[in-house]
């Protein structure tokens, strides 16, 4: 299809393709990281229909975020960025010192497809270490300083919490009704995705979460938009 | 009457429809003797239950413990989703519709685990234009009208929610341009007994027919163990039981058929009308009046026997020997009623949709005896 007549959104069997090719893009872009799974939409067996319906899974996530304490300003660098913590991930050290408060954060991040939107909505929840489930306050003070701006400045991208559409239990979302106007944007005006050849169904979840991503501080590495195949 | 008067009839009866509610506090909750005696409420069929709040907290006040009040209901140990309307709650928790609907209240110790949370009016009236930018979105690819709304008219179409005023409603409603479902054939229901081909102009839009999408939200309770009478329906102990999509149903017409409420069922549940149940040989093939229609065979014997099923569907009875490899579609329920699957699409739509724009339809289904699946609770 050609981009620039593409309004942004993606069928429920392009998701299906899409996350396919996410998944394996992550794995081979990221082995350290945990990666990503299929699961397929559970309950009601029987309703085993036509389109295969399931959502992306990331769980477990571990997010180490610095926290500074007041009095120990200078030990604090200024980067907020959260760690991905991955087996053979360099550490810095500086980040052990005591003086910080260190906490381990924990995400999951669910990528579920919208048949009323017609595109992926990210679905997270973030507790601590002992399990304790996180308010949405902690999650935004905690966030890198570009991420509350992209939630705040940006009228397409805001946090609710909702109940999932498949595990009746609330999560935290990314409200999807700016996505098909903002991918369709990043579609038009990267060159490298697409072009000619029209929309890109592969490229499509590693540009989304690349926008997505930033919004609740998941770092994702340059490669994974990048078309250049391995 | 003609149709669209008889479409008016039925917006009226939906607008008006109330759910006679006996709601009683959880005895965790009463500090006082004597117990108090349950609250007796009118709720609202298209309303929401902690919209009750006012109503119920003067009757419960006096005993309740200190501390901040967080309402939530729950019904025989189902902790009710607030966010579901009323109505809807009733229709599928309620196999047997009891009257009055016997419902727990809490103001202390919300699930905090199981249920969004919810502050109130606003937190319904943020999940209500929240749907109705969903519904926007669904039929016209963009929220704008929605989002565009001016204060006040946002604010009068929800007083208009809350206190049932239809009137008020469809003036307000009707700037945000969601078109009502256009059918050709809705002014004859019976229109594919003859080959029209032209307009009839009965259509009660008085714009362009569209296809469309159609907001629908679909509540499917399966149950593995058949029953003959609604009262014997097993109890619903868990959301798990029911499956929910929340998925637009895109009309598809074809000259000279209507898409009927059994078209739009299917399409969101292909698997219940693909599944040949047995037929009892002995039950004749009805004439069809689709006749007109000119199918392949194989169509038409798909049709033959998706009536026949359907018709044993509708009787809840089963003039079927019990078979534990069919999957049975029940009942359908929508507005407290069992619509005929025949009925336009269209007209289920524009009549017995909710405030925000969707068509909450709930379904029973009946199904094959499942081996446990391993990570069954």
């Amino acid at each position: 299809m050609d981009i620039s007549s593409w309004d942004g959104t993606l069928s429920s069997s392009d998701f299906c393709l899409a996350a396919h090719a996410f998944t394996e893009k992550w794995k081979r872009i990221n082995p350290v990281l945990p990666p990503w799974s299929w699961v397929p939409r559970p309950k009601s067996p029987w309703l085993a229909s036509h389109e295969v319906e399931g959502y992306l899974s990331l769980e477990n996530m571990c997010i180490l975020r610095s926290c500074e304490e007041d009095h120990d300003e200078k030990s604090h660098k200024g980067n907020e960025e959260p760690n991905c913590l991955g087996k053979d991930e360099y550490i810095d050290n500086a980040t052990l010192v005591q003086s910080y408060r260190q906490d381990v954060r924990y995400f999951d991040f669910h990528i579920v497809y919208s048949a009323s939107y017609r595109v992926p909505v990210l679905y997270f929840r973030t507790y601590s270490s002992d399990g304790q489930p996180l308010l949405l306050e902690d999650i935004e003070k905690e966030l890198p300083g570009n991420s509350t701006n992209v939630l705040m400045e940006s009228k397409w991208t805001f946090i609710t919490q909702e109940e999932h559409p498949y595990l009746n239990r609330p999560w935290y979302k990314l409200h999807p009704c700016g996505t098909s106007e903002w991918m369709k944007l990043l579609f038009l005006t990267d060159p490298s995705l697409g072009g000619s050849q029209g929309v890109p169904v592969e490229l499509y979840l590693s540009s989304w979460i690349s926008m997505v991503g930033q919004a609740v501080g998941l770092k994702v590495p340059l490669e994974m938009f990048n078309k250049r195949k391995e | 009457m003609d149709v669209e008067a008889m479409g008016r009839e039925a917006q009226k009866y939906v607008w008006e429809g109330a759910i006679p509610l006996q709601i009683h506090l959880h005895e965790s909750e009463v500090t006082t003797l004597p117990h108090p005696s349950p609250a007796l409420v009118l709720a609202p069929r298209m309303g929401y239950l902690p919209l009750l709040l006012p109503l119920l907290k003067p009757h419960f006040s006096s005993t309740l413990p200190p501390g901040v009040d967080t309402i939530w209901f729950e019904y025989k140990g189902l902790p009710l989703k607030w966010h579901i309307p009323t109505g809807v709650l009733f229709d599928l928790l309620c196999a047997e519709q009891e009257r009055p609907w016997n419902l727990t209240v809490h103001f202390r110790g919300y699930p905090g685990n199981i249920l969004t949370p919810c502050e109130g009016e606003d937190s319904v009236k943020w999940s209500f234009i929240n749907s109705l930018k969903e519904a926007a979105y669904i039929v016209n690819g963009n929220c704008k009208n929605v989002m565009n709304m001016s204060q006040s008219d946002q604010v009068e179409l929800w007083h208009s929610v809350l206190n049932g005023n239809m009137e008020t409603y469809q003036r307000v409603s009707s700037k945000l341009k969601l078109e009502k479902v256009g059918d050709q054939y809705v002014g004859k229901p019976n229109s594919n007994l003859l080959k029209s081909r032209t307009n009839t102009g009965e259509t009660d839009t008085g714009g362009p027919v569209k296809t469309g999408r159609i907001p629908v939200r679909l509540y499917v309770w399966s149950v593995s163990k058949d029953f003959d009478d609604l009262e014997d329906a097993p109890q619903i102990d868990s959301w798990d039981q029911i499956s929910y999509m929340n998925r637009p149903v895109e009309i598809h017409r074809e000259e000279d058929k209507c898409f009927t409420l059994r078209d739009a069922v299917k399409a969101l549940l292909p698997e219940l009308f693909v599944e040949k149940t047995l037929i009892d040989e002995e039950i004749p093939r009805i004439e069809l009046e689709e006749e007109s229609r000119a199918p392949s065979d194989d169509e038409s014997n798909t049709r033959n026997e998706e009536d026949v099923e359907e018709k044993q569907g509708e009787n809840v009875e089963c003039c079927c020997p019990s078979d534990d490899a069919e999957t049975k579609l029940k009942l359908v329920r929508i507005q407290g009623i069992e619509p005929k699957l025949e009925i336009p699409f269209s007209w289920v739509v524009n009549n017995l949709m909710n405030p925000e724009h969707f068509l909450h339809i709930c379904v029973f289904v009946k199904v094959p005896q499942a081996k446990p699946l391993p990570h069954d609770r």
